[in-house]
């Protein structure tokens, strides 16, 4: 993956992503290598997201890398009207790496083709969020030590949650099985759906969270957002149908575990987050080495 | 060539050697010119439009003297001008006679649909993937969303 550019999961093939996840288990075991030490690389965050900005930094610092860069647009170039090509062209003479986090769609993807060093996306609108599609899969193959033939329910926002989408598509390489748990008008897109089907996988669509529940092996739980109802009235009716709460869990599968990109609103109630099956913040912290196997294999290094 | 195809070639008058673009609706020719820039070269040009069609009841053509398209070039002008024919002239006589085909990929001639896309924000080329060409279904390269037929708009 030396100088290969990741912009949409779809980039990486089911061989070369599982690559990247032997390399993350390997950082696992020791976090903390100096590998880094000549490289700089520049984390540019267009628009602020302190979540994947700090997993990326503490990778970089855990490898004994250099960033240079800016946490938002605010107090950048880019204030005074630089365009993007032009931030990018001059960030490539700074850095051996970018790491870009970018508001508009499709950004990253115009970046990596006029940098002249490699580009990771951060995030760029509701496009992709390629690394965070990596943590999961390493957090889905760790916790039940495969990534194929399992039962995975996704419930939420199945529309609009971009997590869902590159997840869905990914794990259509993987002979999965996939249980759709939405409100109505947030149903999973046919434009994701088409990758299902053209694996000849199989899906169920459900209303009702507590059904899929006793069949699962990974419970992906993602937040429902009042911005995307075009009546409040539809969101306030839904909102609590979509809540996870700790009795819930009694007749899960002993392997069933729950993940959630974070942050949580009141999708999982506090309750759930001592219950062995959680696993959302472990899963958090497996984007740092997710993102240090990533950096280390497009620079090279391992 | 029967006399009666001779008369409607003839109508906006016969070209010694060229191309005619024959079976562009109406409306598209002034588009046509602007995607295969012959608003931009020396060649002579004739064109018309709301000529009568026995097809189509009604359509444009383009005539540009001493001028052979390339496929890819002339393809171009498919999502304009879908139902287009070029016809390949050498001393009068028709040497050839193609349909245009929608081509793979599509650059610069059409807007991504989705205006939050890079392509609508900075200074970006768009291109398109074709995933369906019955259908007319664009993939765009940086958004990595669809423009269906009735979004279309050309730049
Ligand atoms: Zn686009």
């Amino acid at each position: 993956m030396k100088n290969k550019s990741l912009i949409s999961i779809n980039d990486y093939s089911k061989e070369e992503y599982l690559k990247i996840l032997d390399i993350a288990e390997e950082f696992e075991k020791q976090p903390t290598q100096n590998i880094l030490n000549d490289y700089v690389i520049a984390s540019l965050f267009f628009e602020p997201s302190t979540r994947t900005r700090l997993s990326f930094e503490s990778a970089v610092n855990r490898l004994g890398g250099h960033i240079v860069g800016f946490t938002d647009a605010s107090s950048s170039s880019v204030k005074k009207g630089e365009s993007l090509k032009d931030t990018i062209k001059t960030v490539s003479n700074y850095s051996d790496l970018i790491v870009m986090r970018h508001p508009v769609e499709g950004s990253a993807r115009f970046a990596s083709e006029v940098a002249s060093v490699p580009v990771i996306n951060a995030g760029d609108g509701a496009n992709q969020h390629p690394t965070q599609c990596l943590l999961d899969l390493y957090s889905i193959r760790k916790t039940q030590g495969t990534l194929d033939n399992l039962n995975v329910a996704f419930v939420g926002d199945l529309k609009y949650g971009r997590t869902v989408h590159s997840l869905v598509i990914a794990l259509s390489d993987c002979n999965c099985t996939f249980h759709l748990v939405s409100p109505v008008e947030l149903k999973l897109p046919s434009s994701v759906k088409r990758f299902i089907k053209d694996k000849n996988l199989k899906y169920y669509q459900y209303t009702d969270i507590n059904e899929v529940i006793p069949k699962v092996d990974i419970l992906y739980m993602t937040r429902i957002q009042r911005e995307r109802f075009a009546d409040p009235l539809e969101y306030e009716r839904v909102k609590n149908s979509y809540v996870l709460k700790n009795d819930m869990l009694e007749n899960s599968k002993d392997n069933l575990k729950i993940l959630h990109p974070l942050p949580r609103v009141n999708e999982i109630s506090e309750d759930v987050d001592t219950n062995p099956k959680a696993y959302y913040f472990q899963q958090a912290l497996n984007g740092v080495y997710v993102r240090e196997a990533l950096i280390a294999s497009i620079l090279g290094l391992k | 060539m029967n006399d009666n195809q001779l008369r409607k070639e003839l109508k906006v008058t016969a070209i010694e050697n060229g191309t005619v673009i024959d079976h562009i609706p109406s409306k598209s020719v002034f588009r046509v010119i602007k995607i295969l820039g012959l608003d931009n070269i020396d060649n002579q040009i004739l064109f018309g439009t709301h000529l009568d069609s026995k097809k189509y009841g009604d359509k444009g053509l383009i005539k540009v003297s001493n001028k052979y398209f390339k496929s890819e070039e002339i393809n171009k002008i498919a999502l304009a001008a879908p139902s287009a024919t070029l016809i390949v002239i050498k001393n009068y006589k028709v040497i050839e006679k193609r349909q245009v085909e929608i081509p793979d990929t599509i650059t610069g001639i059409v807007k991504c649909f989705n205006p939050k896309c890079i392509t609508n924000n900075q200074n970006v080329t768009t291109r398109f993937k074709v995933i369906d060409k019955e259908d007319i279904k664009l993939h765009c390269h940086y958004c990595e969303k669809i423009t269906k037929k009735e979004n279309i708009q050309f730049i």
